[in-house]
């Protein structure tokens, strides 16, 4: 994850040739880099054909786009996607869905592999912590219509759940599925379920560079375990866990498409549909191309400020950043 | 020093190593369930409240499922798209990595391309519209090529590759070896256990796509395993998904073994993802953490 060893360069860097035999001396760079080129070319052709076009691409999101026209001949109609975007009260509302679970996210699913990865590095015996690493990074590994398939057949009316629930405390079965209140709640147990574990193994390999010495100087100087946690455990990853809320900073209008549109029903429009969503609802399916974009375009560029601002909020307190 | 352990340190071992204990049977018991469910009779899951080990154990629900046509169909489609999609993934990501670890002409500004993708990407809609002027609705390529390079494993194979020492270059360049050469008979076979471990990661996001397909592919005869998946499990609809079972059981008069089957169809769908996790684990700490080491 962290990439600041690879700082991205100013595009004006390339080289510099002296002027008089520039021509040739390009082409004799080329033509003896001619392999390497080769072996850039399919590579370089996908990012410029499935990456950067379509980024220019988001300028329909400033016409009013229609397949028939095409890109260039579409009619221009400069902001007004945008000034629905904050005029139409459906949009706001996505939008208040779309923070306010990844607000629920980072409250309750980000803290949970540094809690995971702290009670992994407490283990001692080593076979019983690698067995249970191997059981929790599985979930990770599947795919999200599993996961949801395997929580409708657990909670719906005549799941397993309110098998036994409902004679237990004597109540009609839940229909967790289906009722508003639920949708958030089952969406945060779901990723935690699915990603805890994974998450943990960058926390651990922190864990793993902290010296046992410092463990020990600690316990001669009468820490007890919670200290030991506090005064070294918990500062070994400080650094990693800043980058990471970082990261998630510029992804919090991303919700996870798949999860949230398999969890999605006509009951649970209201509360769970995200930008995301959102995006594929209007722009694909009702094929209405311009405002689905310009919905996406808004979303990214929030992004961008957002992990650039988040960035140098860290730098500015003393973190290294990521990049 | 250690031996010295109070009450309380003990209390804290002891309550920790339950709790990760619970925690594990909490990631292993859907599995353990809808194992057991999906060799229980249909009349059996109905009637009893919780199944932990059923009376008889029955295959009905297999032999339905592995008896539709769309069922079958879609996972050689799948495998089909994974195993082509991998491979196009890693000669792709493999290639460009190696050109960008080499002193190439541009080399700052292709790999600005690659990281710029890290913080801004176009959306969905302009990338389908691209995806559609290219002539890929509709068609398996695209679920593979519009995805054919992930910029974070491009990177990390990148750090990969830049880890050989460049005294191999050297020595093959004076034994007069080209860069075709080079990246063939030194880098490939030297970062085997990378390219494996990516290979292995892309085609688990194969046989998971769910979202391509849907958004890509149109037509219910081209569904991938995870798009019929959802429609036995999710939706609760075996009668259009598993058309062709659905008609036989009508003909022979035999009742469907109800939601018995959609816990066939996870497992079934499941299988190659448990199959290769012992590989991907012996891979993905090192892929993972390749990334954050400081080149």
């Amino acid at each position: 994850m962290n990439q600041s060893s690879v700082n991205p360069p100013p595009v004006t860097a390339l080289p510099k040739f002296p002027v008089p035999s520039r021509t040739k001396k390009l082409k004799d760079r080329l033509w003896r880099e001619r392999y390497l080129f080769l072996l850039l070319m399919p590579g370089l052709l996908y990012f410029i054909v499935y990456r950067y076009i379509p980024m220019l691409g988001n300028i329909i999101a400033f016409q009013d786009f229609s397949p028939f026209r095409g890109f260039l001949n579409s009619e221009w109609v400069g902001l007004h996607h945008f000034k629905t975007i904050f005029s139409d009260p459906e949009v706001v509302r996505v939008l208040w869905n779309t923070l306010w679970l990844s607000f629920l996210q980072i409250g309750f699913a980000f803290p949970v592999p540094i809690i995971l990865a702290i009670m992994l590095n407490e283990v001692k015996n080593e076979r019983y912590k690698r067995i249970v690493q191997s059981i929790v990074y599985l979930p990770h590994f599947l795919s999200w219509v599993v996961v949801i398939g395997i929580v409708t057949i657990f909670l719906k009316n005549e799941g397993i759940i309110n098998r036994i629930l409902s004679p237990m405390l004597g109540i009609e079965p839940i229909s967790f599925l289906q009722q508003p209140g639920w949708f958030m709640p089952l969406v945060i147990l779901e990723v935690i379920w699915k990603e805890a574990g994974w998450g943990t193994i960058i926390f651990l390999a922190a864990l793993s560079g902290i010296n046992p010495s410092l463990y020990e100087a600690a316990v001669v100087d009468g820490a007890n375990r919670w200290r030991q946690i506090w005064h070294i455990t918990l500062p070994a990853l400080r650094s990693t866990i800043v980058i990471l809320f970082i990261l998630r900073l510029g992804t919090v209008l991303d919700s996870g498409f798949e999860q949230i549109f398999l969890m999605l029903n006509p009951f649970t429009m209201d509360v769970g549909n995200v930008l995301d969503t959102y995006v594929y609802f209007k722009g694909i399916q009702n094929a209405d191309f311009s405002f689905g974009t310009a919905v996406g375009l808004f979303k990214s560029l929030i992004g961008l400020i957002l992990i650039l601002a988040a960035n140098r909020l860290a730098k500015k307190y003393g973190e290294e950043g990521v990049f | 020093m250690i031996n010295q352990k109070s009450m309380s340190e003990r209390l804290i071992d002891i309550i920790n190593i339950i709790l990760l204990g619970l925690l594990a049977l909490m990631m292993l018991f859907p599995f353990y369930y809808i194992l057991t469910i999906s060799f229980t009779s249909y009349e059996e899951y109905k009637l009893s409240e919780l199944i932990l080990w059923p009376d008889r154990w029955v295959t009905d629900a297999y032999a339905y499922i592995l008896n539709s046509k769309e069922f079958i169909h879609s996972i050689g489609v799948t495998i089909y798209v994974t195993v082509v999609g991998s491979l196009a993934n890693i000669i792709l990501t493999a290639t460009m990595a190696y050109a960008i670890t080499r002193n190439i002409w541009g080399q700052k500004v292709f790999l600005f391309l690659v990281l710029f993708t890290f913080i801004f990407n176009a959306g969905m809609i302009p990338t389908y519209l691209i995806v559609k002027a290219t002539g890929l609705i509709n068609s398996y390529w695209a679920l593979i090529i519009p995805g054919a390079i992930n910029s974070f494993n491009l990177i990390v194979i990148r750090q990969f590759i830049l880890s050989i020492p460049n005294e191999l270059n050297e020595a093959a360049l004076i034994d007069g070896a080209n860069d075709l050469q080079i990246f063939t008979r030194i880098v490939l076979p030297l970062s085997k256990p990378a390219l494996a471990a990516f290979g292995l990661f892309y085609a688990v996001g194969h046989w998971n796509t769910y979202f391509n397909a849907i958004l890509y592919l149109n037509e219910p005869s081209k569904w991938t395993v995870q798009v019929i998946l959802r429609q036995i499990v999710i939706l609760n609809d075996t009668t259009n998904s598993l058309a062709s079972a659905a008609r036989d059981a009508a003909k022979s008069g035999i009742l469907p073994p109800g939601e018995t089957i959609g816990m066939a169809a996870i497992l079934l769908a499941t299988l190659p993802i448990l199959i290769v996790y012992p590989f991907l684990q012996k891979h993905f700490a090192k892929g993972v953490m390749l990334g954050s080491v400081k080149g």
